[in-house]
């Protein structure tokens, strides 16, 4: 029934596709175009790097429609926190986009803050910069190091592979958790850099250039390589702003709009880095955008660690963020108010705030409405991929199955993120 | 005007005039576009323009912001429901948030309706990206956007009889016992 459906759908595209073409050069549909093929790409396909599916219509080897269907992760997180506390959000946030759960998790703290009004200190404010930073790294690294496995290079993914696993080290020696980190909490982070930790980080930006000039000499002007993604999908500026592309997608079709300079958040403004943008938004430009895009969090990081001012890691928050254990034993004040945080006791103004940091894949947002309750009254994620992934199917109609996996790698879509 | 605002937005930016001259001139653009009368509960909560509109001027609302040539709303940043099951006849909402990339100025506009005529022209011929947020307003709260081409559910399965995010739905049975708390009233 449902792929009936579906494929009801893919004819009225179709159909749809062919009054739009009218009159116009058809290079995609020859005599035979009555024999198509119905190809399910997904929901378990190793090259979708996540569950959704694409029901393909093909020509021969050419797309000439698609129908993604998604949800098949969908947890419903906008539901679920709704009868969460707000430090208890996290964890739903770790979920979206789990190649970068630090940022989730700290653009979920800010945004919190911003509704309570607690203005974090510097030194916690560049300790989650250097996080998030990493974890933009992380998320880059995998998409493009994917990208390669996906034209056949399987040596970068190994290669930086590595690398990823040392910024789960430094995760791991920040927070205690590597992937699904719940990093931070209300108010700043949940402790100090340890010195093993920024020891771990010191030599890891020493090792990781190296690898990284490695990885990009293997790729940026490998023939093999190019041949496969130059002029591979792209999308105009118009056309992806319409889209409502976000991060680096949409700095490859040539806006350079970035979060972290438009509305700087967590001190973004102290640093200095360059935005860097492609021209016609293709496969190549994603690749190249995410590239330059680590070397430039590398920047951040480098001044961020140089700068670290000395103070505390938590803003003096006593009623949103939790005293020190050791406090608790011994301090009454320190019982009664961890007792209120654990407990969903803490009072929220009523309000609604919009916050949005710049995510592993663009501009995640959290739109947050509370009626002065321990949960949100309603909570709604802008999840940059969700958003992004409805132009996957006017990308792929045209090109070949082998293009329309290189080009579905290269969006970045993460189906956590996607399905939510 | 300034102590009802102050009081909204407690920790408002440092930078507080530009973005207050900002929110100036969209609100301006916005009685252009459609009149004074139109728009209702005008804030601006932690430095956002907010504006409650009618779902009868959405659509030319959005359409004027987008064409303006001045700030150019061309981005929408998403779209989302929301449900006040109190407030009689006004049960549904839907929230825009629009961004100008050109000034960098964010704007919220809001829609009320009743919850047993939740219907509402779509934004999909203004923007591509409404298309799947619009599917997924109508799969959360049942919000029927006419003129969208495509409006079946996207995150949930399609058999499903009922719109899971409307505040009617709670997410534990209120029938149980075993989780009430005396102490906390929750």
């Amino acid at each position: 029934m449902a792929v009936n459906d579906a494929l009801a759908g893919t004819h009225k595209i179709q159909e749809e596709a062919a009054a739009q073409r009218h009159g116009q050069l058809m290079p995609l549909l020859n005599d035979f175009s009555q024999e198509l093929t119905t190809l399910n790409l997904g929901p378990t396909h190793p090259a979708t790097h996540g569950i959704f599916q694409n029901i393909l219509q093909m020509d021969g080897e050419r797309i000439v429609s698609g129908v993604p269907t998604i949800g098949y992760i969908h947890r419903a997180f906008e539901k679920i926190a709704e009868r969460r506390p707000f430090y208890q959000i996290t964890t739903l946030t770790d979920r979206m986009n789990y190649c970068s759960s630090p940022i989730n998790n700290l653009g979920w703290h800010m945004t919190v803050e911003k509704l309570l009004g607690v203005t974090v200190p510097k030194r916690a404010q560049y300790m989650r910069v250097i996080m998030m930073e990493l974890a933009r790294i992380a998320d880059h690294l995998i998409c493009n190091s994917i990208l390669g496995v996906d034209t056949g290079a399987f040596t970068g993914f190994l290669y930086v592979f590595q690398e990823r696993e040392k910024i789960y080290e430094i995760y791991e020696e920040v927070c205690g958790a590597r992937l699904t980190t719940n990093m931070g909490r209300v108010g700043g982070m949940e402790r100090d850099f340890t010195p093993v930790a920024i020891q771990k980080l010191r030599d890891w930006l020493k090792t990781f250039p190296v690898v990284m000039k490695e990885f990009e000499a293997m790729f940026n002007r490998n023939r093999i390589f190019m041949d496969r993604v130059v002029n591979v999908g792209p999308i105009s500026a118009e056309k992806a702003l319409s889209y409502g592309f976000t991060g680096p997608n949409l700095r490859a079709a040539g806006v350079d709009y970035d979060v972290r300079v438009m509305n700087p958040y967590s001190s973004y403004e102290d640093f200095e880095f360059d935005i860097p943008v492609g021209t016609n938004g293709d496969t190549y430009d994603r690749f190249i955008v995410r590239n330059e895009e680590i070397w430039q969090s590398l920047r951040i990081i480098n001044q961020a660690l140089d700068n670290l001012p000395e103070g505390p890691y938590h803003a003096d928050a006593p009623h949103y963020y939790l005293p020190a254990k050791p406090e608790v034993y011994k301090n009454m004040e320190a019982l009664i108010y961890h007792f209120k945080i654990v407990m969903g006791e803490i009072d929220a103004p009523v309000g609604e705030v919009y916050h949005a940091v710049e995510g592993g894949n663009g501009e995640l947002g959290f739109y947050l409405v509370s009626d002065g309750g321990r949960t949100p009254y309603r909570l709604h994620f802008r999840r940059p991929c969700f958003i992004y992934y409805q132009a996957y199917p006017e990308m792929a109609v045209g090109t070949t199955l082998s293009d329309a996996i290189v080009i579905l790698s290269s969006m970045n879509v993460i189906a956590g993120e996607l399905d939510a | 005007m300034n102590p009802q605002e102050s009081a909204a937005a407690p920790e408002a930016p440092v930078a507080e005039d530009p973005i207050k001259a900002q929110n100036a001139q969209v609100l301006a653009l916005l009685h252009r576009l459609a009149g004074e009368a139109a728009f209702t509960d005008v804030a601006e909560p932690y430095g956002l323009l907010t504006a409650t509109t009618t779902r009868e001027r959405i659509h030319e609302i959005i359409a004027g912001l987008q064409q303006d040539q001045e700030l150019k709303f061309h981005f929408l940043t998403t779209l989302c429901g929301i449900n006040y099951p109190e407030n009689e006849g006004k049960e549904l909402g839907i929230i825009y948030h629009l961004h100008s990339l050109t000034k960098n100025i964010r704007l919220r506009l809001k829609i009320f309706f009743p919850i047993a005529d939740p219907v509402v022209p779509t934004i999909t011929d203004l923007y591509n990206a409404a298309n799947w947020l619009e599917r997924e307003t109508f799969d959360f709260y049942g919000v029927i956007f006419t003129g969208h081409p495509n409006l079946i559910r996207i995150l949930n399965v399609e058999d499903m009889d009922y719109h899971p995010m409307r505040k009617e739905y709670p997410l534990e049975d209120g029938t149980r016992e075993d989780k009430t708390d005396l102490f906390f009233g929750r």
